[in-house]
């Protein structure tokens, strides 16, 4: 219990996906200039990590592990995610048409999003085993939240700050984010991880 | 003889996948640590580019609209296998270095942004151009980055001299400091590229005119981008 703990907290400060091994950095951007997007997105980000790990891992270690075919782990995996996006929209859009309408229009964006493939190699790599590759995505995910949800209030104040001419638009966001980034440095070490 | 030519050259400066139109940012920052990192991923990331940019135009015709993008990543994860492949048997060192970052390839979206914009509607040989141009740029711009990074954060290029120039500013290699590098870079090519040529106006914000999924996106349809 205490170990799954670990795991989720290191997810989601230590290693933060988006701030410290840049991954999902193009939504990060993207959709986080109005804090209700941003939200929408992490959640729909959150549930498809969480789907994908429960479907990639007994693949990998009961299909793949077992006939030596580790090399189509790509291959596969993206496979999966793709189609599982794709199921989970329809079955949105037939059976819970409100939590489509916030959350379903960012599930195509989410298939070619590196934090969600990331984060199903990353659990194999790290030789996690069902539980904590669960809490791993977990983690991954509610960190992805915090970084979008901190870096979506920064960007509500930039809008109105006075930025030298050069520096507006994408290079002022980006420093923005390398500040944000910055204060998540603080978590380095943190629990020995 | 022309168009052949612009294929090729709009990638490396007018079209730069990554100062001129932001894309493939993750790998650009993750990888920008050390020049050697950089250069193996820009070209591992170009070889699988014009690779599937080469199969898909030839399978443009076959290729039903409806699934072109799941079809269009079946292809480009092919390639990216093979790479990935390549590497480990000749360069494992390299394979060390981009670690979880080489398999990410595959969903890199300067490769499916491409597939969709220019190899699903042209000739086989304007694609391979078009995807050589493009890699070189990527690969162009993350030397670049990783140049000044590294220099700044270890005080090397490209491993050299062993022990640093110069006391290291480590916030240049850690994450923060890809960020701020690549701001400051956007910005100085903001500003020569107003400097010469009249024409050009900056990409003010992360739109959705190069994301690969903007034909196909609801929000899109509906009006207005992500953040609408």
């Amino acid at each position: 219990m205490n170990n799954l703990f670990l795991i989720v907290l290191g997810a989601m400060l230590v290693n933060n996906f988006v701030l410290s091994q840049f991954l999902g950095i193009c939504p990060f951007l993207g959709v986080s200039k109005k804090l209700g997007s941003a939200v929408g997105m992490s959640l729909a980000v959150t549930f498809v990590m969480l789907m994908a790990t429960a479907v990639t891992w007994p693949i990998q270690t009961f299909v793949l592990d077992p006939n030596d075919l580790g090399y189509l782990q790509t291959i596969v995996f993206i496979l999966v995610i793709a189609s599982l996006v794709q199921l989970v929209e329809i079955v949105l859009k037939r059976f819970v048409p409100p939590l489509h309408k916030s959350l379903g229009i960012y599930l195509p964006l989410i298939t070619t999003n590196c934090a969600v493939l990331g984060v199903t190699i990353l659990n194999i790599d790290e030789g996690y085993d069902f539980v904590s590759s669960m809490a791993n995505s977990l983690g991954a995910g509610l960190g992805f939240l915090i970084a979008m949800v901190m870096f979506a209030g920064v960007r509500e104040r930039l809008e109105t700050a006075d930025i030298p001419e050069g520096l507006r638009g994408i290079p002022s966001t980006l420093i923005a984010a390398a500040l944000v980034s910055l204060s998540f440095f603080g978590f380095q070490g943190l629990f020995g991880l | 003889m022309g168009k052949y030519k612009e294929s090729f050259t709009k990638g490396i400066v007018k079209e730069n996948p990554v100062l001129r139109l932001v894309l493939g940012t993750c790998p650009t920052l993750a990888v920008s640590t050390t020049v050697i990192g950089g250069l193996g991923m820009g070209v591992a990331a170009t070889f699988v580019l014009v690779c599937s940019n080469i199969v898909i135009s030839l399978l443009r015709k076959l290729i039903p609209s409806m699934v072109r993008l799941p079809a269009y990543i079946v292809v480009i994860a092919g390639f990216t296998t093979i790479v990935q492949m390549l590497l480990k048997a000749f360069v494992p060192s390299i394979d060390q270095i981009l670690g979880i970052y080489l398999p990410l390839i595959v969903v890199n979206c300067i490769i499916l942004g491409r597939a969709e914009a220019y190899a699903g509607k042209h000739s086989v040989g304007l694609s391979a151009l078009d995807g050589l141009g493009m890699g070189v740029g990527f690969t162009a711009a993350l030397v670049l980055m990783s140049a000044i990074r590294e220099f700044f954060g270890s005080g090397t290029l490209a491993g050299w001299p062993e022990n640093g120039m110069f006391p290291a500013i480590a916030v240049f290699a850690a994450p923060a400091g890809g960020f701020f590098v690549f701001g400051l870079l956007i910005w100085a090519t903001n500003k020569l590229s107003a400097k010469f040529d009249k024409e050009f106006t900056p990409k003010t914000s992360f739109d959705c005119s190069a994301c690969p999924h903007a034909a196909s996106c609801e929000k899109m349809t509906m009006g207005g981008g992500c953040d609408e």
